[in-house]
C-alpha cells in the first residue's frame, strides 16, 4: 500500500509540475512583470516634480477628462495590456510578440500583461492594473458586453483605455480610440480580387468560419452579396468548416465525390484552405496559378504565403495583428497633448496575390 | 401443421434475438442513413479508382470518405468504452489529449526548428514518445478517478482545460509544418495503396481490442469492476488498477488517433485539432446501446455507433444543409437514436411487446 502511495504522489507530481508549465508560459509573465513596475512606481512620480511646469502646458489644451490624469509623462510611460490567449490563434500569437517588441524600456513603456479568455478574468485583470495606478489600459476584450463600469473607475482614475483588435459594446466617451480591423473591408477586398480574375463562370466552395465571428460575417458577407448580384456567380457549397483544416478537407471531399463542378475554393482561413487543398491534391485536381481551381485563404500565415510564393495557391488576405505601432502614435499623439483625430481607426489591411507576392511579402506580413 | 408452426416460432425467435442484440440498433441506423441516401442520390455509392496529384492510385467515393474520416472516432471509441464500463464515467479530456500527443510527434520530429527540411528523428520514435506522454495523462485521469474518487467528468475537466495550452507550450507556440512527404502516409495514402492509411490503421486496432478482449481477461474484470466494484473487490480484484487500466488503453488510442490527426494536415493547429471528438466518442458509446453508467459493454456495437456517426455527417455534408442548421439536423438524429438505444426504453419495450403477446395468447 505504502509503495503505491508513493507511486501514485510522484505521479500526481509529475503531473502537477506539466500542468503547471503549460500554464506558466502565460501567467508568471504578468506576475514577473507587475513587479518591476511597481518598483518603477516611485520614479515616475518623482519625475513630474521636476517637470510639473511643461507638463501642466502641455495639457492645457487636451480634453476635460485630463485635467484628473496624473502628469505621468515623465520617462516611462506604464501601460497595462490585457489580451487573449496567445495559444488561441497563430493570429493571438503574432499579435502578443507585436504587443511585446513595441512596448519595451528602450520604447520607454512599462509594460504589464495579462491573458485571458474569459471576460470576469480580464475585468478583475482590468481592475488590478487600474489599482497599480497604469496610464494606459490596452485591451483586447473577450467579450463586447459587461465593460463601462472598469471602465468609469478607470476614467476616474484618470487611466486612458485604447480598445485593440477588438470593440465593445461601451459608450465612446470612455475610451480614447480603438484600433481594429474591417472584416468587412477584408471580405470585399478578397472579393474584387475574385472578380478581377475575369472567369467565366464562379462556381464557388464557400468554406465558412465558426458562425457568428466577426471574422466569418465580415468574409461570408461580401461574397453572399457578389453572389446573390451576379448571375454567373454561384455557390457550389456553403458550409462552415468551424476554421478546423480537417472538417474543411471532408466538405471539398464530398463535394468532389459527388462529381459538381467547381473552379473557386474560397475559405475564410488559412487552415481551411490547407484542408480543401489536401482534398483536391487527393483527387488529382490541379490548384493554383493558371491551373483549375482558384485557392483562396485569409489571416497570412507563414506557410501559407509560402504556398502563394510557391504558386499553389492564388490569394491570401491579411487580418492584421500588429496594432502596436497605431497604438504607439496614438499614446504619442496624447503625451504630446494632441487628440485624437477618429475615435475608430481601422487598419491597413493587404490581400495577397500568388503572382506579386515577394519573399520579402513572406518575411514581414506573415505570422 | 406442426412443422410450419415450429419453423414460424424459430422466425420469431430469431427476430427477437436480431433486436435484443445490442448491435441492432447502430446496424439499424447505418441501414436507415443507407437507404435515406439511396432515394436521394444513389452515387453515394459509387467508388471510383483514380490518381491523386502524385501519380499514386486512390479510391474515392463516399463510402471511402465514411470509412477513412470515421476511423480516428471508430478508434477512441474503443478507449471510451472502456472507460465507461470500468468507471461508469467518460472522459472529455481527449480532444486535449489528442492535441498533446499530436503536438509530441510534431516536436520530436522537428527538434528545435520548426520547419525542418528533414525528419529530425524516426516516425517510429515520435509516435512512441506521444504513446508514452499520452499513456501517463491518461493514467493522470485515471489516478484522479480510481484512487480519488472524483467524478470521471470532473477529473477529466482538469485536462480538458489545460490540455491544448500545454500542446502548444511543448511546440513553444509555434506551428510546426512537416515537409517530408512519408509522414502523410498516416493520414493519407501510401503510395500503391489505394485504400486510405487510417482505414488500415482502424482495423489493425480493432483486430488488437478483439485479440485483447479474446484471450485476457480484461472484459470480465472490466464488468465486474463497473458492474460491482466492492463484489469484485472481494472477488480479489484490484478495481482501482483496472479502471487506471482503461484510461491507460484510452490514452494508446489517444495517441494512435493524435498521430492520424497531425498527419493528415502535416501540421497541427492547437485551438481547433479534434475539437468536440470526445463528444462524438461519447455519443457512439452511447449509439451502441451501453450503458454510459459502466458494468457490460459491447465492443462492436460502439465501433459500429462511431462509424453511424461518420456517415451522419459525411450525409449531411453532402445534403448540403445549411451551415446553420447544420447542428440542429445532426441534433434531431443524435436525440432519436440514443433515446431509441437507451437500454431503459429497450426494457420498456420488451416488456411491452411480452404484454402484447400475453394479450394476444389470452384473446
Amino acid at each position: 500500500m505504502k509503495r503505491k502511495m508513493a507511486v501514485l504522489l510522484t505521479g500526481a507530481m509529475v503531473m502537477a509540475t506539466l500542468a503547471g508549465c503549460g500554464g506558466g508560459d502565460t501567467a508568471p509573465a504578468a506576475e514577473t512583470t507587475a513587479p518591476a513596475a511597481e518598483a518603477e512606481a516611485p520614479a515616475a512620480e518623482e519625475a513630474p516634480a521636476e517637470e510639473e511646469a511643461p507638463a501642466a502646458e502641455e495639457e492645457a489644451p487636451a480634453e476635460e477628462a485630463e485635467a484628473e490624469a496624473p502628469a505621468a509623462s515623465g520617462e516611462t510611460i506604464k501601460v497595462g495590456i490585457i489580451n487573449n490567449d496567445p495559444n488561441e490563434s497563430g493570429y493571438r500569437t503574432a499579435n502578443d510578440k507585436d504587443l511585446k517588441a513595441t512596448f519595451t524600456a528602450e520604447n520607454g513603456y512599462e509594460a504589464s500583461f495579462a491573458y485571458s479568455m474569459k471576460n470576469d478574468e480580464q475585468i478583475t485583470a482590468a481592475q488590478k492594473f487600474i489599482q497599480d495606478g497604469v496610464d494606459y489600459l490596452l485591451l483586447s476584450a473577450a467579450d463586447t458586453a459587461g465593460w463601462d463600469s472598469v471602465l468609469m473607475d478607470a476614467q476616474d482614475a484618470g487611466v486612458r483605455v485604447i480598445l485593440f483588435d477588438r470593440t465593445i459594446d461601451a459608450d465612446e466617451s470612455l475610451y480614447e480610440a480603438s484600433i481594429v480591423s474591417d472584416m468587412d473591408k477584408e471580405g470585399e477586398t478578397a472579393v474584387n480580387w475574385l472578380a478581377d480574375q475575369g472567369l467565366e463562370n464562379y462556381n464557388i466552395i464557400h468554406l465558412q468560419g465558426v458562425m457568428g465571428s466577426a471574422a466569418q460575417e465580415g468574409r461570408s458577407g461580401a461574397l453572399q452579396a457578389k453572389v446573390d448580384a451576379e448571375a454567373n456567380w454561384n455557390l457550389v457549397t456553403q458550409q462552415t468548416a468551424e476554421w478546423n483544416a480537417e472538417n474543411a478537407q471532408q466538405i471539398v471531399q464530398s463535394v468532389i465525390s459527388s462529381g459538381e463542378e467547381f473552379n473557386v475554393i474560397y475559405a475564410e482561413n488559412d487552415d481551411m484552405a490547407k484542408g480543401a487543398v489536401a482534398a483536391l491534391d487527393a483527387a488529382n485536381i490541379s490548384h493554383g496559378v493558371d491551373k483549375d481551381v482558384i485557392v483562396m485563404g485569409f489571416d497570412c500565415n507563414k506557410w501559407a504565403l509560402e504556398e502563394l510564393l510557391a504558386g499553389n495557391w492564388n490569394y491570401d488576405g491579411q487580418c492584421n495583428p500588429f496594432q502596436s505601432s497605431y497604438i504607439d502614435e496614438v499614446i504619442k499623439t496624447i503625451e504630446s497633448g494632441g487628440t485624437v483625430a477618429e475615435k475608430t481607426i481601422i487598419m491597413d489591411e493587404k490581400g495577397f496575390d500568388a503572382k506579386t507576392i515577394t519573399q520579402e511579402d513572406v518575411d514581414n506580413y506573415g505570422i | 401443421m406442426a412443422n410450419n408452426e415450429t419453423a414460424k416460432t424459430a422466425n420469431a425467435g430469431f427476430l427477437k434475438n436480431l433486436v435484443k442484440n445490442q448491435c441492432f440498433i447502430p446496424i439499424a441506423a447505418l441501414l436507415l442513413l443507407a437507404v435515406f441516401n439511396l432515394i436521394a442520390d444513389p452515387a453515394f455509392f459509387k467508388i471510383t479508382l483514380g490518381y491523386n496529384s502524385a501519380g499514386n492510385p486512390v479510391l474515392s467515393g463516399f463510402l471511402i470518405d465514411i470509412l477513412n474520416n470515421g476511423s480516428e472516432l471508430a478508434i477512441l471509441a474503443i478507449g471510451m468504452t472502456l472507460v465507461t464500463a470500468a468507471s461508469g464515467g467518460q472522459d472529455i479530456s481527449v480532444g486535449a489529449a489528442i492535441a498533446i500527443a499530436g503536438s509530441v510527434v510534431l516536436r520530436v520530429l522537428c527538434g528545435t526548428n520548426a520547419r525542418p527540411e528533414t525528419l529530425q528523428a524516426p516516425i517510429i520514435v515520435a509516435f512512441l514518445a506521444a504513446c508514452v506522454v499520452a499513456m501517463l495523462f491518461g493514467a493522470f485521469n485515471g489516478v484522479l478517478v480510481a484512487y480519488f474518487k472524483i467524478q470521471p467528468m470532473i477529473a477529466t475537466l482538469i485536462l480538458y482545460t489545460a490540455g491544448r495550452s500545454i500542446a502548444a507550450w511543448i511546440n513553444n507556440n509555434e506551428l510546426p509544418v512537416i515537409s517530408a512527404p512519408e509522414f502523410a502516409y498516416f493520414g493519407n495514402f501510401i503510395p500503391g495503396i489505394p485504400i486510405p492509411t487510417p482505414v488500415f490503421i482502424a482495423v489493425a486496432c480493432m483486430i488488437v481490442i478483439a485479440i485483447i478482449l479474446k484471450v485476457t481477461n480484461l472484459r470480465l474484470y472490466t464488468q465486474a469492476v463497473g458492474i460491482n466494484q466492492s463484489s469484485s473487490k472481494l472477488n480479489g480484484l484490484n478495481p482501482e488498477m483496472i479502471k487506471v487500466l482503461a484510461f491507460v488503453i484510452l490514452g494508446l488510442c489517444v495517441a494512435v488517433v493524435g498521430l492520424i490527426k497531425v498527419s493528415r494536415i502535416s501540421s497541427i493547429n492547437y485551438s481547433v485539432i479534434a475539437k468536440d471528438i470526445e463528444m462524438d466518442a461519447i455519443l457512439a458509446v452511447a449509439l451502441g446501446g451501453n450503458a454510459l453508467s459502466g458494468g457490460k459493454f459491447n465492443m462492436a456495437a460502439s465501433i459500429i455507433g462511431a462509424y453511424v456517426i461518420q456517415c451522419l455527417t459525411t450525409t449531411l455534408y453532402k445534403v448540403g444543409v445549411s451551415s446553420t442548421a447544420l447542428p440542429a439536423y445532426k441534433a434531431i438524429v443524435v436525440i432519436l437514436l440514443v433515446v431509441v438505444s437507451a437500454p431503459t426504453v429497450r426494457e420498456w419495450f420488451s416488456t411491452f411487446t411480452k404484454k402484447m403477446k400475453l394479450k394476444g395468447e389470452v384473446a
